[in-house]
């Protein structure tokens, strides 16, 4: 113990670590959440979801990784094969380096930086670049099709995601994520914003493609969009960095508005993954009750509506703070 | 079947047979440029099964679980157009309480068709829990006609001259239990589906039927009635016991898909009327004609009988030269004429738009097909 | 401006209705059945196979292989062979065949026997591994029926039963023939007697 504890306190040694934990916090945030999905959206319809494996179906999502690893991985004669075989990796590492400045309770964290809120913000981007590896490598029309209108989805709502994170950044005065928590001490930022909060909100269940924003994946119009030529474990790699970029959207929510690990009797820890899942069941809610928005609609929501109400939100709390 | 014409720009893309939405096995050619449809064209015809030929090989007794299976969705009706057909040919009068069977459990029929209808258009536009509201909805009504007829889907229950089975207490009391319960389920389908702004945005507006659309093509049904047109075969030219019930005519103002759907949903709550009035006016009496031939041979004539169905006017042509077996049965299904119109509807839309118009024509494929 | 701002409240309310629908559907209970852990109880008229009724007074079934319900069916797939054995007054089946892998359950050959001899049976659980496993032979499925409540099963007659009971059956038509015959000269010769 004294020696992790040496360990710790070196810098590579707390990087080592905090790697190795996230991994474990990734794989377990997966299957937890598959099976929450599954679990939620079965109640929602009346019906019970699964049950026959474990305790009320508690280890079927192992199982469905195990059916998965089995399976044949197919790659299509013509495609771009280095940017094929990439892509499924570029999806996933920048969710994976996030997860250094995410602060879990207040002596958890890997490496508090003082533009954290800047770097969860540019790697989340990156994925959209993977999205396009994935649907041009594919050579497949419908793949590029779906790729194409999600890089057009996720660029118009970072702009909004963008501007009403600014307005918490505003109030704060810092990017430092410890620091946005440590000043929500005496009251929630959600309570002061709440409109800053519905509209990260809605911004961020677009950003993780999931209903009623979900054309890019589940295109029942005409097929599975730029992930249809995928199989087997690198289609696993797509699902698992969609779960896990609803993990990272859920802690920032957290973090910004929702007073981070702040809470009464239970550790910090508790209250912040408690915080977390709740607003994933939130966006799992959105996902089983709506239709689908169509895709011209969907941009026009964004630039007509969101990003109008965001500037809004900013110059209110910009003259709030003035006074 | 994918050819890049570089001086007009359009290429061509195939909503393929087989189709992750509920409609059955069509085909659509699509040619599209960039996002939006130049040219749409339906191919018909995966699901040919022979139903006018069988029907010039069998007696008329033997055609009568065909019918079941042209359309599926609404059997019952089907049922009932062919036996009143024959009835006609033969000359038997129905007695009254049989009338009345049939009316009640074709139109329990009609709003299992409905809400199926509603469950699958929404999971067609990307909500999915609706379809499971729907669906408990509807296994209710099937548990009651399957304690009266036997069957859940594919009826054969109606024959010449009546029908098989008497009601008893129990299915009288549970139907009129699931009236009432779903009286108060229209409250949450409005909430969830019709006052959702999402729908809203995706279904006005979209899917322009005009009145002169609705006489070339030769539409039936919700289409018309959506597009303001009130024909409904029950009260242009009524039959079996229409007249005695007291029901309106939905129709919508515009002709766009949110007027069909509008339609529908408010001829369900006309059927639970029509329910209603007839479970309490039910006479008592034989539930079967007392001359009905064993042999039917029909004097050499010809006959046509028109019913509404869930998706329109069904009307059954027979041919009859004397012969225990039919010499034709033509079968004028309602999906085909409603279908023909897509072309003309889906010029200049998004991929989005025809799949929510194509749906809102509730076209059933078995029954075009045949 | 204001319509602007009116549209983004009254749509934003819309989604709030509808969200409250799927949390209120959420806590309820759950409509499905666990089968085959839980079964459901069929409906009283839920039409299983065509099966031979067990009659409770004869202890055995009331075919009497006329063949209406073969030649109504409209799959053409019942097959009825019967055969009159000496000392009973009506035909008896000896051979039931039903292929109920075409069958439509339209239940015209239950309505149209003469002796009631079919109803539906409540049997769902149809499970097979090849097609001839749908092809329901009657007789042998009623003897297992008769066995289950107690009753003696009745015995399906073999090739040389048949055999021997239509020879006795033509034995006996044609002792009938002479005797009719002899008869007919009997009551010819004391007319001519008469006559003369």
């Amino acid at each position: 113990m004294e020696l992790l504890a040496q360990y710790l306190g070196t810098e590579v040694g707390r990087l080592i670590v905090g790697l190795i934990g996230v991994m474990a916090l990734v794989a377990v945030n997966a299957l937890f959440l598959i099976w929450m999905e599954r679990k939620v959206s079965a109640h929602m319809q009346l019906r019970l979801g699964p049950m026959e494996v474990g305790w009320h179906g508690f280890i079927q999502t192992v199982c469905d990784a195990l059916k998965l690893m089995g399976k044949e991985l197919i790659t299509p004669e013509e495609v771009d094969r280095p940017v094929y075989l990439l892509a499924p990796i570029v999806v996933f590492l920048p969710v994976f380096l996030v997860f250094l400045v995410v602060p879990f309770s207040s002596s958890i964290i890997i490496k508090d930086m003082n533009v954290g809120l800047l770097l969860i913000l540019a790697f989340s981007t990156i994925a959209v670049l993977a999205i396009l590896m994935a649907g041009w490598s594919s050579n497949n029309k419908y793949s590029v099709l779906g790729a194409i209108r999600s890089v057009a989805q996720n660029v118009a709502y970072e702009i909004p995601l963008l501007i009403t994170v600014m307005s918490i950044v505003l109030t704060v005065g810092s990017f430092r994520l410890t620091d946005i928590v440590a000043a929500q001490t005496s009251y929630w930022f959600v309570l002061t914003q709440p409109l800053a909060f519905i509209l990260y909100i809605v911004c961020a269940t677009a950003e993780t493609n999931r209903s009623p924003f979900d054309l890019p994946e589940a295109e029942s119009e005409l097929v599975a969009g730029f992930h249809t030529e995928y199989s087997g474990m690198r289609f696993a790699m797509f699902f698992l960095a969609e779960y896990t970029n609803m993990f990272i959207v859920s802690a920032v929510a957290s973090v910004l508005f929702l007073g981070g690990w702040h809470g009464p009797l239970l550790p910090g820890l508790i209250w912040f993954l408690l915080k977390v899942y709740a607003i994933i069941f939130l966006m799992m809610w959105f996902r089983w009750t709506f239709p689908r928005v169509r895709f011209d609609q969907l941009i026009s929501f964004a630039w007509k509506i969101l990003i109008p109400l965001s500037f809004a939100n900013l110059l209110i709390t910009a003259l709030v703070l003035k006074l | 079947m994918i050819e890049l014409d570089i001086e007009e720009k359009t290429y061509h893309l195939n909503l393929g047979p087989q189709h992750p939405s509920t409609h059955g096995v069509l085909r659509v050619l699509l040619e599209m440029q960039g996002e939006y449809i130049t040219k749409a064209e339906p191919v018909i015809g995966y699901g040919h099964r022979g139903h006018e030929h069988m029907a010039e090989n069998r007696n008329y007794h033997q055609f009568l679980p065909n019918m079941g299976r042209v359309d599926y969705l609404h059997a019952l009706a089907y049922n009932q157009g062919y036996c009143m057909a024959v009835e006609k040919l033969l000359g038997i009068t129905v007695p009254e309480r049989a009338e009345y069977l049939r009316v009640i459990l074709s139109e329990f029929n009609r709003i299992a068709s409905h809400l199926l209808w509603v469950g699958a258009y929404l999971l067609d536009l990307g909500a999915f829990t609706p379809i499971l509201y729907c669906f408990d909805d509807r296994e209710n009504i099937l548990d009651l006609l399957d304690r009266i007829t036997g069957s859940r889907l594919t009826y054969c229950f109606y024959r010449f001259g009546g029908v098989t089975k008497d009601l008893d207490d129990e299915f009288i009391a549970g139907s009129r239990a699931f009236i009432k319960r779903l009286r108060g389920r229209f409250k949450d389908y409005d909430n969830l589906v019709t006052k959702n702004v999402i729908f809203i945005n995706r279904a006005r507006g979209v899917g322009f039927i005009s009145k002169e659309q609705c006489l070339l093509y030769g539409l039936t049904g919700p289409m018309v009635r959506g597009s303001g047109i009130p024909y409904d075969i029950r009260k242009s030219e009524p039959y079996s016991a229409y007249p005695a019930f007291d029901f309106e005519i939905p129709i919508g103002d515009t002709g766009d898909v949110m007027d069909r759907y509008l339609v529908r949903l408010r001829e369900m709550g006309q059927s639970l009327r029509i329910i209603e009035q007839a479970l309490d006016k039910l006479p008592n009496g034989p539930i079967m004609a007392e001359k009905v031939p064993k042999r039917v041979k029909p004097a050499e004539s010809e006959v046509y009988q028109a019913v509404e169905t869930a998706r329109g006017e069904f009307g059954i042509y027979i041919v009859s030269q004397g012969d225990v077996k039919p010499y034709r049965i033509k079968l004028r299904v309602p999906s085909f004429g409603n279908l023909s119109v897509l072309p003309e509807l889906a010029v200049d839309t998004l991929v989005a738009d025809l799949v929510a118009i194509l749906g809102s024509m509730d076209v059933v494929i078995p029954e075009i097909d045949r | 401006m204001m319509t602007y701002f009116k549209e983004i409240v009254s749509g934003f309310w819309s989604l709030l209705a509808g969200m409250a629908v799927t949390i209120r559907y959420f806590v309820k209970p759950v409509v499905t059945v666990q089968y085959p852990r839980k079964k459901i109880q069929m409906s009283p008229a839920y039409r299983g196979y065509p099966q031979l009724i067990l009659d409770p007074e004869t202890k055995t079934h009331r075919c009497i292989a006329c063949e209406m319900c073969a030649r109504m069916c409209p799959s053409q797939l019942i097959t009825v062979d019967g055969a009159k054995f000496p000392g009973e007054k009506q035909k008896r089946a000896t051979k039931y065949i039903h292929e109920h892998q075409y069958c439509s359950l339209c239940g015209l050959c239950t309505e149209v026997c003469p002796t009631s001899a079919l109803e539906y049976s409540k049997e769902y659980r149809l499970v097979g591994f090849r097609r001839e496993d749908s092809v329901l032979d009657h007789l042998i499925l009623l003897q297992k029926r008769q066995k289950a409540v107690g009753l003696p099963p009745t015995p399906i007659p073999t090739a040389e039963e048949i055999a021997a009971a239509a020879a006795a059956e033509a034995k006996e038509k044609e002792a009938k023939a002479k005797a009719a015959a002899a008869a007919a000269a009997k009551k010819a010769a004391p007319a001519k007697e008469v006559k003369e």
